[in-house]
């Protein structure tokens, strides 16, 4: 099934808001970037990179699902055996 | 347009929001057994909940023309109590044959502990033994992947559950497909920051098709709308989907999986 809208009904009724939310991401960076101190080390920030850069690249998956996937802790499919149940 | 809402906590809303509810087209509702943001000390407290989910809240539900269901269960959060979990486990079957008990749940993991899954297969036992239907809870965020995976794990090694009897709730972008693809139904909950939005959710369905997906508002007593449901009807329609495709979703499926519990007698409105 696919949406019933065509790309361009897409774009026009989902600009501004795609639009307003870049730019809250941006502001969100500049507060971080004037805020006393220095989170680059922090591994959150690694992961906020990462997900920038895959919302620019094109690939087979849904970008929804490449960054659900890149916040999500791995899973380990020995997991019954490491818990002895 | 009439609407089932599958998953949400009234004993966390006011009498109004039943009347809201209503309003908007809302007819019938089923509310799993959750946590109440705070661990609770002994079985007790459970028997009594168990008590308001199955006497108090089906009347209040009633005075707004809503039939109202529940599922019953200790939480994947308090399942950390092993000792705790086996009581209230073992008390559970006191309530199975109060007419508006649909099953199980919502059981699930929480931060994927040993303690939970365990837990977890406790309530899979119970299930069996009753001939109960389970309703799913799936961690939030970075523990959601790993628990659903872990979940399924536990139910597909078992042969004895019918996964279409099963319902596993609060799938997003990266696990819809593994939960529909193994034959169970799976819930979309429609919530602030921590899951859904009604536009991810129809994107959802856009992908992955309506068949056995439910959708939720999971109205409970934190950030969360009770009427998240209309919010998907109107952006669907707004999308230009049918009508009949809208109505499946927030009507027709959780009325065909509820069905297959011996307790579920819904009446369809006039």
């Amino acid at each position: 099934m696919s949406i019933p809208l065509n790309s361009q009904q897409v774009l026009d009724r989902e600009y501004l808001e795609i639009r307003g939310k870049i730019v809250e991401l941006a502001a969100s960076l500049d507060r971080l970037e004037r805020a006393e101190g220095c989170v680059s080390d922090d591994n959150r920030m690694k992961l906020i990179s990462q997900g920038l850069q895959i919302l620019l690249e094109q690939a087979d998956q849904t970008k929804a699902g490449q960054i659900q996937m890149l916040f999500s802790r791995v899973y380990e499919d020995n997991w019954r055996n490491q818990f002895d149940i | 347009m009439y609407y089932f809402d599958p998953h949400i906590h009234m004993v966390s809303r006011t009498t109004d929001d039943y009347e809201t509810l209503a309003k908007m087209g809302c007819v019938g509702m089923s509310e799993p057994a959750f946590w109440a943001g705070f661990d609770r000390g002994s079985v007790e407290s459970f028997r009594d909940y168990f008590r308001q989910l199955t006497d108090f809240e089906p009347k209040r539900a009633a005075q707004y023309g809503i039939q109202h269901y529940t599922w019953l269960c200790i939480n994947a959060k308090e399942a950390e109590n092993v000792e705790l979990s086996r009581e209230v486990i073992k008390m559970i079957p006191e309530f199975l044959e109060k007419p508006n008990v649909l099953g199980i749940g919502e059981i699930g993991l929480n931060k994927n502990t040993k303690n939970e899954a365990t837990i977890f297969l406790e309530h899979m036992e119970l299930a069996i033994e009753y001939n109960q239907q389970i309703l799913i809870h799936t961690p939030h965020l970075a523990d959601k992947y790993q628990g659903t995976r872990m979940i399924l794990d536990m139910l597909i090694a078992d042969s004895r559950i019918e996964p279409s009897r099963v319902l596993v709730d609060h799938v997003e972008e990266h696990t819809a497909k593994q939960v529909l693809d193994q034959g169970f139904w799976a819930g979309m909950t429609l919530y602030p920051v921590t899951k859904c939005t009604p536009q991810r959710a129809a994107d959802i369905i856009e992908m992955c098709g309506a068949e056995r997906l439910l959708v939720n508002s999971a109205g409970d007593w934190g950030p969360s709308k009770p009427t998240a449901v209309p919010d998907l009807i109107l952006e669907m329609r707004r999308r230009g989907h049918s009508e009949a495709l809208i109505r499946k979703v927030v009507y027709d499926n959780p009325i065909e999986f509820f069905s297959q519990s011996q307790n579920f007698s819904f009446t369809h409105p006039e």
